[in-house]
């Protein structure tokens, strides 16, 4: 049926019987597709060959005996295991805190108004000021106030940058979970009241279940963002609590010269997690995103 | 089984937002009681109050002899169905079903019993392992309507329970719930905005406007004698006619004067129900008469003079059984807040039409004949009233007028 259409409107329109349009489409699409998978190509095949093979001209596009070295070196020799330790465990507790503390902020204002009308606006208000803009001030906070007046050392801590995280993660949380909510009609948690529910078993068996995909998606985010910050991570972790990407820039810049091949190793590494986050959130993610659009 | 009391129930939103002003109102044990009014008049927000979905403002709220005013929901042993039937989406039928049962710690095989035993009264045996999404509007409102019965409360509560159904299925659910609540007797608050629902269902009815209680009777007696002009006015499809007329004290008896002259003989029938109309002579009421009581005053040629009026035939409408006609006649249209706000519910073109009429001091009147009318588009019409059918109500007030 949608071929037929097509195919009419390039006969009558432009009076060829070629599908330009298709041909054109496909022609965008493979040109969008090799920006995207060529560089990603490069590193795949980089972080496999051996050394000689890496700044080759012409380049090799496949090197003849693969080798797993550059890996054993990122993970091993540079700080690619502490990173990877260090990105899982501080992304994994972003978003746990991000999810939990968003979607509860989100319920309240969602169902009991809290905050006003704008509240849930001034949330996502805060994702237009740039993170540099704050680096400084945060960095000194980090780096002598907490302790001096709270007796907290934040600076290359861990919980340093999951606090950080947290905060950052948390308007985009909130503002997507706000969405879901209120486009949940009310009802199905008073028919639960009515039905023999206390109000946390209202929100534990209906609205939670219901709003799962929508915990998903924003879940997805919050991972995503604590996986791949970079800005406040190079600021204010130096040397224990390294992430996957400072621990990457580490390799470029290091005075050992550019470590391509292991750079592109741990480049492997990372895309790892979000790999599979993606393929398992995929659905969920599309329905999550179109809500917090439609309904923002 | 329990009877339901409200007690000077008030309803104030934050915003100062009146919803209900002093409700009072006792509903029997057993008693199916339907809320009407256009929307906006609080019937819902009552309705929600005895629910415990709502925060009650002021007075006393009682089911049985407890009061439930600060009670959450689920210990006031209520069930409800909802408008849009909120049935839980990620849950089955079944699972919707045994919803409030499993939440009481009921027994496994009591809880399948009592779900197989509801889905067979409600057709449902079929449905069960589906979800909600899957069912047709029908089949959905049945599963609402099972997941009340099925805990066999104390009271049900039922928010326009049919608004989304297609004018058959809607009809056909009416005489459902009907039988239902005659076989299982338990109080019932039924929430509607269609009259025909509320005339047809309720035991009694509680006609509400702007938060205010109007009046409570039996569907007849709503009919009959309603109690002010609102009350006519909304009961009844099609609508009561009004028009402005001025009383008369001839030797005789009385006679109501409109328009260009025209008069009608107030029968003794009428006098009984206004004792106190011959008082009014001289000053204006307003006249009302419903639909079906006018007819052309052809088909009854034993028809008094004095119970006749002429009007200009503009519309016929034949249904099959009757012709609705639409005429107009001279005299002046009643626009009070209660007529407009009647005239709105049904749309706002009659708004408009009822302004042009006020200017051109015509009214327009319906009339239900028989088929074998003879009325022509376009000329004018004797039409009779039929006995004792005028009722007269008090212009200022709106409240009909009686002792």
């Amino acid at each position: 049926m949608r071929k037929s259409r097509d195919q009419a409107r390039v006969r009558t329109v432009e009076g060829s019987p070629f599908h330009v349009g298709r041909l054109l489409r496909w022609v965008v699409v493979i040109v969008w597709l090799a920006f995207l998978i060529v560089p990603l190509y490069w590193v795949a095949v980089a972080s496999i060959k051996p050394q000689e093979d890496l700044l080759t001209s012409p380049p090799v596009w496949w090197p003849d005996n693969p080798t797993s070295i550059h890996f054993d070196q990122a993970l091993n020799k540079f700080n690619g295991w502490k990173g990877l330790k260090n990105s899982l465990l501080i992304a994994f507790t972003t978003t746990i805190f991000a999810v939990i503390i968003g979607t509860a902020a989100a319920y309240s204002m969602a169902r009991f108004r809290t905050g006003g009308k704008h509240l849930s606006f001034w949330f996502l208000s805060q994702r237009i000021l740039p993170p540099i803009a704050i680096v400084i001030p945060i960095f000194l906070l980090f780096s002598r106030y907490s302790e001096e007046w709270f007796g907290i050392r934040l600076i290359d801590t861990q919980a340093g940058l999951i606090m950080l995280y947290t905060v950052f993660a948390l308007p985009f949380t909130v503002w997507m979970m706000y969405a879901y909510f209120r486009q949940m009609p009310v009802e199905l948690e008073e028919a639960a009241l009515v039905d023999g529910c206390s109000r946390i078993q209202a929100l534990v068996k209906i609205a939670w279940p219901l709003a799962a995909p929508g915990v998903i998606s924003a879940a997805a985010f919050a991972f995503i963002f604590a996986w791949t910050e970079f800005l406040f991570a190079v600021v204010l972790a130096r040397t224990e609590a390294v992430t996957l990407p400072v621990a990457l820039a580490g390799m470029v810049t290091s005075f050992q010269g550019n470590l391509y091949g292991e750079a592109s190793a741990l480049t492997m590494v990372s895309l790892i997690p979000s790999l599979m986050l993606g393929i398992l959130v995929q659905r969920h993610l599309v329905r999550g995103l179109t809500l917090g659009a439609v309904r923002g | 089984m329990a009877q339901v009391t409200f007690e000077k129930i008030r309803k104030v939103y934050p915003d100062g937002t009146v919803a209900v002003k002093e409700l009072s109102l006792e509903i029997p044990d057993g008693e199916l009681m339907v809320f009407v009014g256009p929307s906006g008049c609080g019937k819902t927000t009552a309705l929600r109050m005895v629910a415990g979905l709502e925060q009650i403002s002021g007075g006393e709220i009682r089911i049985g002899d407890e009061v439930v005013n600060n009670l959450p929901p689920r210990e006031r042993d209520i069930a409800m169905v909802f408008q849009n039937y909120a049935l839980y989406p990620h849950k089955s039928v079944y699972e919707n079903l045994s919803f409030p049962l499993k939440l009481r710690k009921m027994e496994k095989s009591e809880i399948d019993r009592r779900v197989q035993r509801i889905a067979q009264i409600l057709e449902l045996e079929e449905q069960l392992p589906r979800r909600p999404r899957q069912l047709s509007g029908g089949q959905r409102q049945r599963v609402a309507m099972g997941r009340a019965m099925i805990r066999e409360p104390q009271v049900y509560l039922m928010d326009e329970p049919l608004s989304n159904l297609d004018a058959k299925l809607r009809t056909q659910m009416r005489a459902e719930i009907g039988l239902l609540h005659k076989e299982i007797g338990v109080t019932t608050i039924y929430v509607t905005h269609d009259q025909v629902e509320a005339m047809t269902l309720g035991e009694r009815v509680a006609v509400m406007r702007k938060g205010e209680l109007q009046q409570v009777a039996s569907p007849q007696e709503l009919y009959t004698h309603p109690a002010n002009l609102f009350v006519a006015g909304f009961i009844g499809s099609p609508a009561m006619n009004f028009f402005e007329g001025k009383i008369e004290v001839v030797d005789d008896g009385l006679m109501v004067a409109f328009g260009d002259g025209q008069r009608l003989r107030v029968d003794d029938a009428e006098r009984d129900f206004a004792p106190v109309l011959a008082g009014t002579a001289g000053a204006s009421v307003i006249v009302g008469v419903r639909p079906e009581h006018l007819e052309d005053a052809a088909l009854i040629p034993e028809t008094p003079s004095d119970r006749r009026l002429r009007g200009l035939v503009r519309l016929r409408e034949l249904l099959g059984s009757e012709m609705v006609v639409h005429f107009e006649v001279e005299a002046a249209p009643v626009m009070t807040a209660e007529t407009r706000e009647i005239a709105a519910d049904v749309d706002a073109s009659t708004l408009t039409e009822l302004d042009h009429m006020r200017s051109n001091r015509r009214t327009s009147f319906v009339g239900r004949f028989g088929v074998a009318t003879q009325a022509v588009e376009g000329t004018v019409a004797e039409i009779a009233v039929s006995a004792g059918s005028l009722r007269f109500f008090d212009p200022s007030t709106g409240a009909r007028i009686t002792t």
